[in-house]
C-alpha cells in the first residue's frame, strides 16, 4: 500500500512537472508577451519600446532558465537598470532581492502578479480561502441531496418514484451552470426577490442572501450525476444474495436497506464525488464570475484575460494538484473502504 | 414611434407557426421510423420507451430547425433595427410588419432568430467535434488496450495529463485571439484530422488486402476525400473552395477535440482490455490475423454498445463546452448568435430584462436534455440484449 501511494505521488509530481512546462511554454508565447508588455507600459508605445520593456524585466531570457528560475533550480538574476547599470527589482511591487537568490515554487515563492501589483501568494491564497468556503458550502449542499435522490431511486428499480428520480437526474446534469444560474437568478432574484443575484458583498460577511444562488447554481450539476452512480450502486446492491437473504429472515425492507445496502452502496459514490472535483472546479470559475464572487475561479479569470503570467501558472499548479490529490485520495480511499480490492 | 405587441397567446402560436417546415419533417421521420421500427434495430427499440422516444424527438427537434433555420427564423440573426431595442416578446417590427416572437436583445436583434440560427453553430462542431475525437480515442485506445505494456504507459500517461487539465484552464490557454499567430492550432489540427485518415485506411487495408479490386477503390476514396477535407481544414486551400472553417473556429474545434479525446480514448482503452480475453479473439488470434485486423473487426464492432451511448453523451458535454467557450468569450466572434455568447451577453442584463437570456438557455439545455434522454434509453436497450 505504501509502495503504491510512493509510486502515484511520484507519478503526480511528474505529470505536475509536465503540466507547468506546457503552461509555461503556452503563457510565454510571443503574441502572449506582447499583450503583456502592451497592457503593463503606457498607450501607443512603438515595438522597439515592448521589446526594451520586455527584456528590461527579463521575459527575453532563454526558455528552460525562466522556467528553472519560476521553478527554483536555478538563481533568480535582478535586472539591470540600463540608466545607472546597478542591479534593479523587476517589479518595484514585490520585494525582488537584488542579489541572484533561489527563489521559486520549490523555496515557496510564487512570483509577482502584474495585474494585481502584488506577489502571487498574497493575492491566491486569500482567494482560495473564499473558494473553499464556497466549496464547502456546495458539498454540504450536494452530497446529502444526491445520496438521498440516488438511494430512494435505486432502493426500487423500475418503480415510479425511480422513474421520477431519474428523469429528474439527468435534466440536471443537462444544465451547466451558465444555464441554471440564469434561470435561478430570473426566478430568485428578478421575479420573486427572495435572493441577491450578486455574491459581491459576500466577501465581506456570507449571509442566506447573497450566497445561496451560488451555492445553489454550483450544487445542482453535480447532484445529478452523484445522484445516477448511487442509484447504479444501489440497484446493484439491492439484487445481491445477502438482500435476499435478510429479507427471507424476516427483516423490514428500511431495515434491510439500512443497515444491509446503504454500507455497501455507498463506496461507489465515494469515488465519483471525490472525481467530482475537477468538474467542480470548472462550475466555480463560471459562479464566481457569474455572481462577482472574489475567489479562486475569479482570479483565474482575471490572471488569464490580463496575461499575468505568474499569477496564472500559480492558478494552474494549484487546480492540477488539487484535480491529481483527489485522484489520488479516491483510488487510497477505495481500496481502503472496500477491502475485497486492495491495491498490489 | 410606438412598438405595438401581440398577445401572449398568439406569440406561443406564432412561435409553434413558424416551426412548421420542422414539425412537418418530424412528423415523416417520426411516424416512419415508428411504422417500420421492427426493421430499423437499436434505433427502431428506441421507441419502445418514453424516454427514448422524447429523446429522439427533441434531437431531431433541433436537427431540422438547424437545417431549415432560414425558413424558421423571420429575421437576420445579426439585423439591428433600432426601434427594436430591448423590446418586450411579441413586439411588431414596423416596416415589415414581421413579430419579435422573444422581443429584442441590447443591440436591437431578434432573440428568436438567433436562437434558431444558433442551433446550426452547435449542430455542426458539436457533432463534428466528437466524431474527431472518437477518431482518435479509437485508433490511439486499441493498440493500447490490445498491446498492453510501454505504449499502454505512454499513452495513459499523455491521457491523464489532457484530464488533469482543468477544461476552462485549457481553454484559456489554447484558445485566445494571440495563439492564431502561432502555427501551434494548426499542427494541431493537422495531427488531429489525420487520424480519421488513418484509421479508415487501416480499417479497409486489414479487411481487403487480399482482394484488390476493393482495396484500391476504397483505399483510393478514402485519400482522396480524406486528402480533401484535410487541405481545405487545416491549410485552408481547397482547390474548389467547398471546405473551409474560419481560423477561429478552427481553434474551437481543435481545442474541443483535444479536449475530449482522452476520455474516449480512456473508455476504449478499458473495453478492449475486457473484450481481448473472449474467445472469439482468441479464435482469430489462432487463425493467424494481424493485430489491427483482430483490433479493428473483431474487437471494435462488440465494443460499439457503450461507445455508441457515450458519443451521445458527448455530444451533450460538447454542446456545454462550446456553451461555456460562448460564456467567456472565447474563440467564436462576439457577434455570433450561438447559445453561450447569447447567454453571456444576456446575463449582465438580468436587472433590466430577462426575456434575451431565457430563449438560448432553454434551448441549451432541452438539447442537451434530449441527448442524454437518447443516450439512457440506449442504455436500457443495450442492456437487454
Amino acid at each position: 500500500m505504501l509502495s503504491f501511494v510512493l509510486r502515484r505521488l511520484g507519478t503526480m509530481a511528474l505529470t505536475m512537472l509536465c503540466l507547468t512546462i506546457i503552461v509555461f511554454f503556452l503563457i510565454n508565447l510571443d503574441p502572449n508577451l506582447k499583450k503583456l508588455a502592451i497592457s503593463q507600459t503606457e498607450m501607443h508605445t512603438s515595438a522597439e519600446q515592448l521589446e526594451s520593456w520586455l527584456a528590461g524585466h527579463g521575459y527575453r531570457q532563454n526558455f528552460f532558465v525562466r522556467y528553472g528560475q519560476w521553478l527554483g533550480v536555478l538563481p533568480k538574476q535582478p535586472v539591470t537598470d540600463a540608466a545607472t547599470g546597478k542591479p534593479a527589482q523587476r517589479f518595484s511591487f514585490c520585494n525582488d532581492p537584488l542579489v541572484p537568490t533561489f527563489s521559486g515554487i520549490l523555496q515557496g515563492d510564487f512570483g509577482c502578479s502584474t495585474k494585481f501589483k502584488t506577489t502571487v501568494a498574497s493575492k491566491l491564497f486569500p482567494a482560495l480561502s473564499a473558494t473553499g468556503i464556497l466549496m464547502l458550502c456546495v458539498l454540504l449542499v450536494m452530497i446529502p441531496i444526491s445520496l438521498l435522490i440516488g438511494i430512494l431511486a435505486g432502493m426500487r428499480e423500475g418503480s415510479r418514484t425511480d422513474r421520477t428520480l431519474s428523469v429528474a437526474s439527468i435534466a440536471s446534469t443537462a444544465t451547466p451552470e451558465y444555464v441554471s444560474g440564469v434561470i435561478f437568478t430570473v426566478i430568485f432574484a428578478s421575479w420573486l426577490g427572495w435572493l441577491n443575484g450578486s455574491a459581491a458583498s459576500a466577501s465581506q460577511g456570507i449571509t442566506f442572501y447573497n450566497f445561496t444562488l451560488p451555492v445553489m447554481t454550483l450544487a445542482i450539476y453535480g447532484i445529478g450525476y452523484i445522484a445516477r452512480m448511487t442509484r447504479a450502486s444501489m440497484v446493484e446492491v439491492m439484487t445481491q444474495q445477502y438482500i435476499r437473504t435478510a429479507r427471507l429472515k424476516g427483516l423490514s425492507f428500511g431495515s434491510v436497506v439500512v443497515k444491509h445496502a446503504l454500507r455497501n452502496a455507498l463506496i461507489a459514490p465515494f469515488t465519483v464525488i471525490m472525481l467530482q472535483f475537477p468538474w467542480l472546479l470548472t462550475g466555480v470559475v463560471i459562479v464566481e464570475v457569474m455572481f462577482r464572487y472574489q475567489g479562486f475561479g475569479y482570479t483565474l479569470v482575471e490572471a488569464a484575460g490580463n496575461n499575468d503570467i505568474d499569477l496564472l501558472l500559480g492558478c494552474s499548479l494549484v487546480s492540477v494538484f488539487i484535480v491529481l490529490i483527489t485522484q489520488l485520495i479516491s483510488d487510497v480511499g477505495y481500496a481502503f473502504l472496500n477491502p475485497r480490492i486492495r491495491v498490489q | 414611434m410606438q412598438v405595438e405587441y401581440i398577445s401572449a397567446f398568439n406569440v406561443v402560436l406564432g412561435v409553434l407557426g413558424r416551426f412548421w417546415p420542422v414539425w412537418i419533417a418530424l412528423a415523416i421521420v417520426m411516424g416512419a421510423s415508428f411504422v417500420y421500427k421492427k426493421k430499423l434495430g437499436l434505433y427502431g427499440q428506441l421507441f419502445d420507451s418514453g424516454v427514448g422516444i422524447v429523446g429522439v424527438g427533441i434531437c431531431l427537434f433541433w436537427l431540422f430547425t438547424a437545417i431549415f433555420a432560414s425558413t424558421v427564423a423571420p429575421f437576420d440573426p445579426l439585423a439591428q433595427v433600432p426601434i427594436m431595442k430591448d423590446a418586450l416578446p411579441g413586439g411588431i417590427e414596423p416596416a415589415s410588419k414581421l413579430i419579435y416572437y422573444f422581443g429584442g436583445d441590447k443591440l436591437a436583434r431578434d432573440v428568436f432568430s438567433r436562437m434558431v440560427f444558433g442551433s446550426q453553430i452547435v449542430l455542426i462542431i458539436a457533432p463534428a467535434a466528437t466524431g474527431f475525437a472518437l477518431m482518435v480515442g479509437v485508433t490511439l485506445g486499441l493498440p493500447a488496450g490490445y498491446y498492453g505494456g510501454r505504449i499502454d504507459t505512454v499513452l495513459s500517461f499523455l491521457a491523464n495529463l489532457v484530464l488533469a487539465f482543468p477544461v476552462i484552464l485549457l481553454f484559456y490557454l489554447l484558445v485566445t485571439p494571440g495563439i492564431m499567430d502561432t502555427p501551434i492550432p494548426y499542427a494541431m489540427a493537422g495531427l488531429f484530422f489525420l487520424f480519421p485518415i488513418i484509421f479508415f485506411s487501416v480499417l479497409f487495408w486489414t479487411r481487403y488486402k487480399n482482394r484488390p479490386d476493393r482495396l484500391y477503390i476504397l483505399l483510393g476514396l478514402t485519400l482522396v476525400l480524406g486528402g480533401w477535407v484535410y487541405v481545405g481544414l487545416v491549410f485552408d486551400a481547397d482547390p474548389l473552395k467547398i471546405v473551409h472553417i474560419d481560423p477561429n473556429q478552427l481553434n474551437i474545434f481543435v481545442a474541443v477535440v483535444f479536449a475530449s479525446s482522452p476520455g474516449v480514448f480512456r473508455i476504449v482503452r478499458g473495453l478492449t482490455m475486457d473484450i481481448k480475453t473472449r474467445d472469439y479473439v482468441a479464435a482469430a488470434q489462432t487463425r493467424g490475423e494481424s493485430p489491427w485486423y483482430i483490433m479493428l473487426w473483431e474487437i471494435l464492432p462488440n465494443a460499439r454498445g457503450p461507445l455508441i451511448v457515450d458519443a451521445c453523451l458527448r455530444i451533450g458535454y460538447t454542446t456545454i463546452l462550446l456553451g461555456t467557450l460562448g460564456y467567456f468569450g472565447l474563440g467564436l466572434a462576439p457577434e455570433s448568435p450561438d447559445w453561450g455568447t447569447a447567454i453571456k451577453d444576456a446575463s449582465r442584463l438580468l436587472r433590466s430584462f430577462i426575456h434575451p437570456a431565457l430563449p438560448p438557455t432553454i434551448a441549451l439545455m432541452s438539447f442537451v436534455l434530449g441527448l442524454n434522454l437518447l443516450a439512457d434509453s440506449l442504455r436500457e436497450q443495450s442492456m437487454k440484449d
